[in-house]
């Protein structure tokens, strides 16, 4: 029987996808804190990561001269040839195509924010006339904020019909949704809004934390809830969707826990910039800082790499 | 690949847990700096033993020999319990803000020491470093810490009434937590005014006689605490010695009983903390992957070897499936092996006597028709180790489901109605700890209130504090231990 | 007096035992007879058996879910109402010393302070869970609180001297709590408790919280210490009887108490309290997150 009324639906998902413990979420996520990973395996690692970020800038500033500077480092991240290029550069609607002319033809996708990020506060129709305009100038993958409006006052089935008018939109362009979880708060909203939003997707698009944007961005506790999601999603519908933990993870130890967390809750499958990305932008420097201090054994400079923040 | 275009449905996914990403050896390299002999810790000295004799401490990680551990004899736990009396009247007559300070300082010197004692701990009884570092020395220092301030405020711990300490106590101690159990016993002791003579299990006795280190350095005055190592025979002189005022037990039930009968013609007091074997119990409305976390952390904790484990799993028929493929998804990325390395999950077991008993145990499950199951693990050629194991199909008259294990083994059964899971629950001798998982708070008030045992860990399990009173009903002892409910069983009234 | 009064024979009551709320000879219709203190034979008091221990246990612990669940308040009024009942009929268990060998003084005393000790526990019965529970501080992310629980059955042997007073003194504590008992009276002075099963079965207290059973403590004492699903002890008892209790408890880690009070001491205020309420509840600690 399917729910006729927005409370049916709302029952009915929370019913399904049941309950989320958040004191338990946290002490599971502890232990991948308590790992710990050397030699080789850490070199693997920091590899991995380097070729799952989407190296983002976000800024009112962005200029075509920055973003060309963005997408050099994203193709070559670094002298050694055995560092990867990153998985995409994010950047708004209006630099897609400057970021295009770099990295078209390369591994290297470009990945665009689109319906009215980071708020997601305009009409459906502009949200859907700027993703079809950001895949129009070349976008490979699209990143889209869902309606929290909707979502925390219930109305789920709004939610996910703009969610599929978006995918729609996205044409052959991958979809990452943005769920801001720290506007949801709770671990059992973000568990929601993670089925809402996979029973709309596509293999192969992504559940994503955070614009970046606001206070508080990913953490090991929403990613484990998220990846948690699409397992579940996954060992039910066979359909696997892929994880962008975004903001705030800064170190290389940081994207080597979240690695951790997907190597032991999703498995091996999910080990790859096809279905875990990082969104973020000084991470890249340290993991480069970290593969080299791995190569040569000396502990390295912040200002020995490009584009880095901490320059003194 | 999987499947990406296999249309929705019932398809069967499943997930790799694979050696795709493997992790390097990352062992723990801080020195334990163990000496090749310890004697026993008796007035404030180490002495030799009087019959000369030593026996040897085993890593059970790799069968190689550790130290020298002395045997105490009759003459010994004489000397050790002579000491105590000694110093009773002018230790019980300290007053409690002094008494406390060394006990917060004992604290303190054990935090200074912390990763040396936990690779000691490791190293003695195959403990994964991880649990050692991170729970059994933190926490025993956090129990020194917590019963210190108690000292000077004894005539708050019991309303109406004013306390004493007893005397000299007698305490033996098991080998899951070495340190920890030591702690638990000797700070609220201690904290009340009374003098100790304590016997760690033979097994693991290093880091008691390490802490004996840091009672000297912390000037604890001499025969306060006095520590005799030995077998079962030393451990029954400690609990018959004449000398005791109170005996404070914790290891098996069968030995708890055997202390009681030898102490029957005796107004001994007593605090026993024996075996268990508690129901982790999961409603189908239960936060479902905590519940699973939970029920790893039940039984596998420490191998398995906890006195409060959650051995029997039993889980609400709809969700009954789910929590087990579950379970087994998350035990494949348990890492079984070397205790020292700092990824390890399940180290190693304590003793090849405890590893044949679990062996024993698991052959009878098999034998009487229960499922084995258990992931893929390669284990180390040398040392005792088991794989995490659990067992299925499995029904409350099965040896598995009544018996303590004390490894790495885990009972499932299935329930119906929450009548059903709490008789279930009840249906043993035992009544230490149980777990409840639901997202219903009524129900676990409910579930607190009827299920018989001395700790209810609800949503959560196997959680520790030196402010939470530990122990159990029924056959699993008596007594309390931590918090102002543990303290007052070291005292009598004034 | 009219000559039929001074005829009249006086009909004499059948004492019997008081187990599970129904008066009952024991089951293996053995008696042994009581004299007063005049030496006049007085009544045939049933010798109970282990198998009547048994069937006192059985209603013990068919009554005790109940009786435990009764909210505090209620236990408490229950205690008050047993107090009013005895005071009410005073006379007649003071008699009921005094026909024994108890001078009259001290019997009026005793049982003064039986009444008062019962309305002590009363008021205890909806307390001793504040003082004696709490709330604990851990140190992670956790709501951790401490109550107590009844331990179930208890044995209860009392003393001969006070038979009634002891007997009173050490059921009151086990029952304030919700815990059920089984107790065996003064081999000596068996007949006031046989009056005192009168006045439970007339007071408000469910049929088996009490079960009073009479009869010889070298027949009763070991079956008390090996029974397993009598949980606790609360005696007064002999350094032998002590032994064989503690020797019994061992097979099933039963609780053991011994009463320390003597003859005088019972009297005395130091004689009830918290303590005798503390040693017979199991403490109970609960665990959950806070969060979300």
């Amino acid at each position: 029987m399917t729910p006729r009324s927005p409370h049916a639906a709302h029952a009915r998902l929370l019913d399904e996808i049941g309950a989320v413990d958040c004191v338990g979420v946290e002490e599971r996520v502890a232990k991948y804190m308590t790992r710990s990973i050397k030699k080789a395996s850490k070199v693997w690692g920091l590899r991995m990561a380097v070729s799952m970020t989407d190296l983002t800038t976000l800024e009112g500033k962005d200029t075509p001269g920055k973003i060309e500077s963005l997408c050099r480092k994203a193709l070559h991240p670094h002298d050694d040839p055995a560092v990867p290029p990153v998985a995409a550069v994010c950047v708004y609607p209006s630099m897609v195509r400057h970021a295009k002319r770099w990295v078209g033809g390369s591994r290297v996708r470009v990945a665009s924010v689109a319906t009215a990020f980071p708020s997601g506060q305009t009409h459906y129709r502009t949200r859907l006339a700027e993703v079809r305009g950001a895949v129009a100038d070349g976008a490979d993958e699209v990143d889209m904020v869902i309606n929290r409006g909707a979502f925390l006052s219930g109305d789920f089935s709004r939610v996910q019909d703009e969610i599929a008018g978006v995918v729609e939109a996205c044409g052959a362009a991958a979809l990452k949704v943005i769920l801001e979880v720290s506007e949801l708060e709770t671990y059992d909203s973000i568990r929601a809004a993670s089925f809402l939003a996979m029973g709309a997707l596509r293999p192969g698009d992504f559940i994503k934390t955070s614009t970046g944007k606001t206070s508080l961005n990913a953490t090991l506790g929403s990613n484990q809830v998220m990846i948690e999601a699409i397992r579940d999603f996954y060992l039910d519908t066979a359909v696997p969707i892929g994880m962008k933990p975004a903001g705030g993870i800064r170190t290389a130890k940081q994207s080597l826990q979240y690695l951790i967390a997907v190597k032991e809750t999703l498995g091996d499958a999910w080990l790859t910039p096809r279905r875990y990305r990082f969104g973020a932008t000084s991470l890249l420097n340290d993991l480069l800082r970290q593969i080299e201090r791995e190569r040569t054994g000396a502990y390295q400079a912040p200002y020995s790499f490009s584009e880095a923040a901490e320059s003194y | 690949m999987p499947p990406s275009t296999t249309p929705r449905g019932r398809a069967r996914a499943g997930l790799i847990f694979g050696d795709l990403w493997d992790f390097d050896p990352a062992p723990e390299t801080a020195d334990p700096k163990l000496k090749e002999r310890y004697d026993l810790f008796i007035d404030g000295r180490f002495v030799r033993p009087r019959s000369g004799r030593y026996f040897d401490s085993i890593n059970p990680a790799n069968e190689r020999k550790l130290a020298d551990i002395a045997l105490a004899g009759t003459a010994d736990v004489d000397a050790a319990y002579a000491a105590a009396a000694r110093a009773f009247r002018p230790w019980a007559a300290t007053p409690g803000r002094e008494r406390g300070k060394y006990l917060f300082r004992i604290a303190r010197l054990l935090q200074d020491r912390a990763r040396e004692f936990a690779v000691a701990e490791t190293m003695d009884g195959g403990k994964p470093i991880r649990e050692s570092r991170d729970f059994d020395v933190p926490m025993a220092a956090a129990h020194f810490f917590y019963h210190a301030g108690w000292a000077d405020k004894l005539e708050y711990v019991a309303p109406g009434r004013a306390v004493a300490p007893l005397g000299v106590v007698g305490q033996v101690i098991p080998w899951n937590f070495p340190l920890l159990m030591l702690a638990w016993k000797l700070a609220p002791a201690l904290a009340m005014g009374n003098c100790v003579v304590l016997k760690p299990a033979e097994t693991t006795s290093i880091t008691a006689l390490k802490l004996a280190e840091i009672l000297q350095d912390a000037g604890l005055p001499p025969g306060v605490a006095n520590f005799v190592t030995g077998a079962g025979e030393t451990g029954a002189l400690v609990m018959g010695h004449p000398g005791a005022a109170k005996v404070a037990f914790t290891g098996s039930t069968e030995v708890g009983k055997a202390i009681m009968r030898q102490l029957a013609g005796t107004d001994r007091r007593m605090t026993m903390e024996l075996g268990g074997k508690a129901a982790n119990i999961v409603f189908d409305d239960a936060p479902i992957d905590q519940a699973v976390e939970g029920i790893v952390d039940g039984i596998f904790f420490n191998q398995g070897h906890v006195c409060c484990a959650g051995s029997r799993l039993l889980v609400h028929e709809p969700v009954a499936d789910r929590v087990i493929s579950k379970l087994k998804d998350r035990i494949r990325v348990l890492r079984v092996g070397d205790p020292l390395d700092k990824n390890t999950d399940l180290g190693a077991i304590n003793s090849k006597a405890q590893l044949a008993t679990i062996r024993r145990l698991v052959a009878a499950g098999v034998r009487e028709g229960a499922v084995l199951f258990q992931p893929p693990c390669r284990l180390p050629e040398r040392g005792f180790y088991f794989p995490p194991t659990l067992f299925t199909n499995v029904t409350q008259s099965h040896r598995i489901a009544r018996e303590e294990i004390f490894g790495p083994v885990l009972a499932i059964l299935t329930f119906r109605t929450v009548d059903e899971a709490i008789e279930k629950a009840n249906n043993t001798p035992y009544g230490l700890s149980a777990g409840v998982w639901t997202d219903k708070g009524s129900r676990i008030l409910r579930m607190s209130t009827e299920l018989k045992a001395g700790v209810v860990w609800a949503n959560t399990f196997n959680r520790f504090d030196p402010s939470s009173p530990f122990g159990g009903y029924k056959e699993s002892g008596f007594g309390r231990e931590g918090g102002r409910q543990g303290l007052l069983d070291y005292s009598r009234r004034a | 007096m009219t000559a039929r009064a001074k005829s009249r024979i006086p009909v004499t009551k059948t004492p019997k035992v008081y187990i599970g709320g129904a008066f009952v000879r024991s089951e293996s219709a053995r008696t042994f007879k009581i004299s007063g203190a005049d030496g006049a034979f007085f009544a045939n008091i049933p010798q109970c058996t282990r198998k009547d221990l048994r069937n006192a246990v059985e209603a013990a612990a068919k009554a005790g879910p109940g009786w435990a669940k009764r909210s505090p308040y209620n236990r408490a009024q229950i205690l008050y109402r047993l107090a009013e009942m005895i005071e009410a009929r005073i006379d007649e268990l003071i008699g009921s010393l005094v026909r024994f060998g108890a001078r009259r003084e001290d019997a009026a005393r005793g049982m003064s302070v039986c009444v008062d000790r019962l309305i002590h526990y009363a008021g205890w019965a909806d307390k001793y869970e504040q003082l004696l529970g709490s709330v604990n501080p851990v140190a992670t992310r956790h709501f951790n609180f401490t109550v107590t629980e009844p331990m179930g059955v208890v044995g209860v042997i009392a003393p001969d001297s006070p038979p009634l007073l002891g007997l009173i003194s050490m059921v009151a504590p086990v029952i304030a709590s919700g815990n059920t008992v089984v107790a065996l009276a003064s081999e000596k002075f068996p007949y006031p408790s046989i009056l005192l099963g009168e006045m439970l079965a007339t007071s408000d207290l469910p049929g088996g919280v009490v079960n009073l059973l009479t009869g010889l403590r070298r027949e009763l004492v070991p079956t008390f210490a090996t029974h397993a699903h009598i949980r606790a002890i609360y005696a007064s008892a002999g350094a032998e009887e002590r032994r064989a209790l503690r020797l019994g408890a061992a097979a099933s880690v039963k609780r053991v108490r011994f009463a320390d009070e003597a003859g005088a001491a019972w009297l005395e205020d130091t004689a009830q309290g918290l303590d005798a309420i503390r040693g017979f509840v199991e403490f109970k600690t609960t665990w959950h997150p806070i969060g979300s």
